[in-house]
């Protein structure tokens, strides 16, 4: 059964159509990349399913219910966590208090004691273990990475989506990146992830969805889908083919 | 230990009135009076960083309903009925405006008092054909000052439960991204509104409870935009994000205010206005921000010394 | 009296919509909420009342002076109390914020110098109070020539943000502050000189009032309030929604007035400014920005 179905997706911003009529399904427990080159819609495709923006055309199912029309929190209490292309870290709260925030307005809410433990579980599972009392703005970039996905986890989702959270991180950050959301696959969270390194897309995906300027072009099993012709021509033009 | 340290000061507090002459005494009702406004507009505006200006707007619909109702129900009803009038327009307020952008949340509560004003001006005019009213209540400046000290109480006492409650984490959270708030599952509408009118209700009750010291009210002295302006300047002396900061930014710029007043009667809204202006431009998050950081900045010194 | 009461209305109108477009420029380009901006106005007005009841200086004449020195002194409140706050702040709600708390402390200054001046009463002066008749509806030649200038002034702006390069620069900057120094231009100089036009067309507007509407030191929030609701209704810097929406609402205001109670324009206005809020945050006129 399909965790997520996307049904002929569209979204507009005046003329320009940034995706169109895009339609997939994601099977519970897979872990999806969702690759294009710049500007091809994915992370307005992301945008949409968590909420963030209406849908122009459409609709979106999750578990075989519309989500599509739903405002965030809704969706988010569905089961659907996310994060985001630029880190959005909540500076003025700690490390624990940004985990603590989606711990305590989910569908089952942690508060009190019982967060308390959760917060330095999820912190210690992305390797920001005894830093929950830190401020959240002292981090480096890969730390507010790290705590960004602690509090997508902590939201208990059954839907991941990772908006290019391995970019910008050096080469042994970008190991330790994919052995932690590899360590996700034991969780049994669906992951749909928008990711330019390639490395981490041979690593983690089963599965490839491939867009351009706003159409789906191709989809299938990642090393099929990343030897497909068009694909390459995609992201490095004609020539290559 | 902390909970018998501030119910030794309110007992200690509760006895002012037997102790000093009825000037020191005014001055104490007017610190509570603004405490209580600057700790209330704290409460919501703090976390959330919306600047309301509609603080007054609350304050005189709390004293006009008592100057209205005095006479035909019991005081604590009429206590009751005033909160309740502004929780009704703090709802419909909130609800109107709380889902718009910041800027224009601060637009439409500059606004709203002056709106307030002329309602009851026209309510006044039209429907019961009298404009000002005398407000006869058997209360000593006493009285006044024991009910607005158990108000600011109970005020800290809220805010201090709302920085330890859920909904004080979804205002910080809010506040800083509303964006991440919303995919969190936060209602982003709700815990405003919620806050928005608790705080109104607190402002309303402060006017309510302060009606009497006027004898003759007005809608021109009871809806003065000044007040909401003092109450801001206040917060943000003291600094809004911490639960006495509101108040002790109230204690100074209030006795200065009356200081002023007394002093500089024709120019005092220029020096008003520069004290503003200095506070924005000195100190943006609070005198107690810049004491601790500058205490930080010390520790720091001393550690690499 | 319908005529007659549309008239009013349109010169009511008029003069909104000549002192919105002085705010939706600061507010559009230098990206300051000015609190204080009704107040720039009403300093406008006793300027004109001063230099006509003292020195006998019709206020036509007067713009030249008080226009110039409107302008002078916009300039200097941005360059002195506003782009400190623009330089330190990251963001643009931060901003934002802080331009209103400022320009709020402003408002009580101009206030304040205004009230130590002429003190809390109101002021008029008689200027062109003659009757003209316009299709069979008698209106005073002051409300008449205010209308006209405000329609010259709209139209003046529009050609100059429209037609010249420095008016491409301005529409730059408002557009997109962050990529305008890719192409060569300095934001600060330009924000500076938009907010100083901005407060040129406040003292513009002043004027205009001072010719037809008794005025008073503490009048200006009044101004303020109409001249934000006009901005948000009309979109954020959209001149010629800023002169749709003035003329709207004067109509409105002086509809109310004289149909229902004068005690209700207020509120009228406001339940505008509501409805378009919540329908259209983007302004009657603006463009959706997402």
């Amino acid at each position: 059964m399909s965790l997520l179905r996307l049904n002929n997706v569209t979204k507009r911003f005046g003329g320009l159509t940034a995706v169109n009529g895009l339609s997939f399904d994601l099977a519970e427990g897979e872990i999806v990349g969702l690759l294009g080159p710049n500007g091809s819609g994915k992370t307005t495709a992301l945008n949409m399913i968590s909420g963030y923006l209406p849908l122009s055309d459409g609709s979106i199912g999750l578990l075989d219910e519309t989500i599509s029309g739903l405002p965030p929190e809704h969706i988010a209490h569905r089961g659907v966590a996310r994060t985001f292309q630029l880190v959005r870290a909540l500076p003025s709260l700690s490390v624990g208090e940004n985990v603590l925030a989606a711990l305590a307005f989910r569908k089952a809410p942690l508060w009190g004691a019982g967060a308390k433990a959760e917060i330095d579980t999820l912190l210690a599972d992305v390797g920001l273990g005894g830093r929950a009392d830190q401020p959240a703005d002292s981090l480096t970039y890969i730390d507010l990475k790290r705590m960004e996905l602690a509090r997508a986890l902590a939201s208990d989702p059954r839907l991941l989506l990772l908006d290019e959270w391995l970019a910008g991180l050096n080469p042994t950050e970008l190991q330790a990146g994919i052995e932690l959301i590899s360590s996700l696959r034991q969780r049994g969270i669906t992951i749909l992830l928008v990711e330019h390194v390639m490395d981490a897309v041979r690593a983690l995906c089963t599965r490839c969805i491939v867009m351009n300027t706003g159409s789906k072009i191709a989809d299938g099993p990642t090393a099929e889908v990343l030897a497909d012709a068009e694909v390459i021509r995609a992201y490095l033009g004609a020539d290559h083919a | 230990m902390k909970l018998a340290a501030a119910l030794i000061a309110l007992l200690a507090l509760a006895f002012v009135p037997s102790l000093v002459g009825p000037y020191p005494l005014g001055l104490m009702i007017g610190i509570l009076g603004y405490g209580i406004l600057a700790t209330a507009w704290a409460l919501f505006s703090g976390p959330t960083r919306y600047i309301s200006l509609a603080t007054v707007a609350f304050f005189g619909l709390g004293a006009y309903t008592v100057a209205v109702l005095s006479e035909t129900l019991p005081y604590p009803l009429v206590l009751l009925a005033a909160a309740a009038i502004g929780l009704v327009v703090a709802l419909l307020v909130g609800l109107a405006t709380l889902r718009l952008a910041g800027i224009y949340f601060v637009i439409f509560t500059f606004g709203l008092t002056e709106l307030v004003r002329q309602l009851v001006t026209y309510y006044e005019v039209n429907v019961t054909r009298t404009l000002g009213r005398y407000v006869f209540l058997p209360f000593g400046p006493e009285h006044i000052y024991w009910q607005l000290l158990a108000l600011l109480a109970a005020t800290l006492a809220i805010a201090f439960w709302v920085r330890q409650s859920k909904i004080g984490l979804a205002l910080r959270v809010i506040g800083d991204d509303p964006v991440v708030a919303s995919h969190l599952g936060i209602r982003i509408t709700r815990a405003k509104l919620t806050l928005f009118s608790i705080s109104a209700v607190i402002m309303t009750l402060a006017g309510a409870i302060q009606a009497p010291r006027w004898t003759y009210i007005e809608p021109s002295i009871v809806f003065n935009p000044t007040t909401s302006f003092l109450v801001v300047i206040m917060a943000l002396l003291g600094g809004p994000n911490r639960l006495f900061g509101p108040l002790l930014g109230a204690i100074p710029l209030f006795l200065l205010f009356e200081w002023l007043s007394a002093n500089f009667p024709n120019h005092y809204s220029i020096i008003l206005g520069l004290l503003f202006i200095a506070i924005v431009f000195v100190l943006p998050n609070g005198v107690l921000a810049a004491v601790d950081s500058v205490r930080a900045r010390l520790t720091r010194k001393e550690a690499s010394a | 009296m319908l005529s007659s009461a549309i008239l009013t209305g349109l010169v009511l109108g008029g003069t909104y919509a000549l002192v919105a477009m002085g705010l939706t420029l600061q507010y559009g380009v230098a990206r300051i909420m000015n609190l204080a901006y009704g107040d720039i106005v009403i300093a406008a007005s006793f300027a004109a009342f001063v230099l006509f009841s003292a020195l006998g200086i019709n206020p036509l004449l007067g713009m030249l002076l008080i226009l110039p020195l409107g302008f002078a002194l916009n300039w200097l409140i941005y360059a002195i109390l506003l782009q400190p706050l623009a330089r330190r702040s990251r963001d643009r709600g931060r901003l934002e914020g802080d331009s209103i708390l400022a320009t709020f402390g402003l408002l009580f200054v101009i206030q304040g110098v205004a009230l130590v001046i002429f003190g809390s009463g109101f002021q008029s002066y008689n200027f062109l109070a003659v009757p003209v008749n316009i299709l069979g509806t008698i209106v005073a030649a002051n409300r008449l020539l205010a209308l006209v200038l405000a329609v010259a002034f709209a139209i003046g702006l529009f050609v100059l943000l429209t037609r010249t390069r420095f008016g491409t620069v301005i529409r730059a900057v408002a557009a997109n502050p962050a990529s305008a120094p890719l192409v060569g231009v300095n934001v600060d100089s330009v924000a500076r000189f938009a907010f100083a036009l901005g407060g040129a067309l406040a003292a513009a507007g002043g004027v205009v009032i001072s010719m037809y509407l008794t005025f008073s030191a503490t009048m200006g929030v009044v101004f303020t309030m109409k001249a934000l609701i006009v901005v948000i209704m009309g979109g954020v810097g959209n001149l010629m929604g800023a002169l749709a929406a003035g003329l709207i609402l004067g109509l409105v205001e002086t509809l109310v007035s004289t149909y229902i109670d004068p005690g209700l324009t207020l509120a009228a206005t406001y339940l505008i400014f509501l409805a378009v809020l919540v329908v259209r945050p983007q302004g009657l006129f603006g463009k959706a920005t997402s």
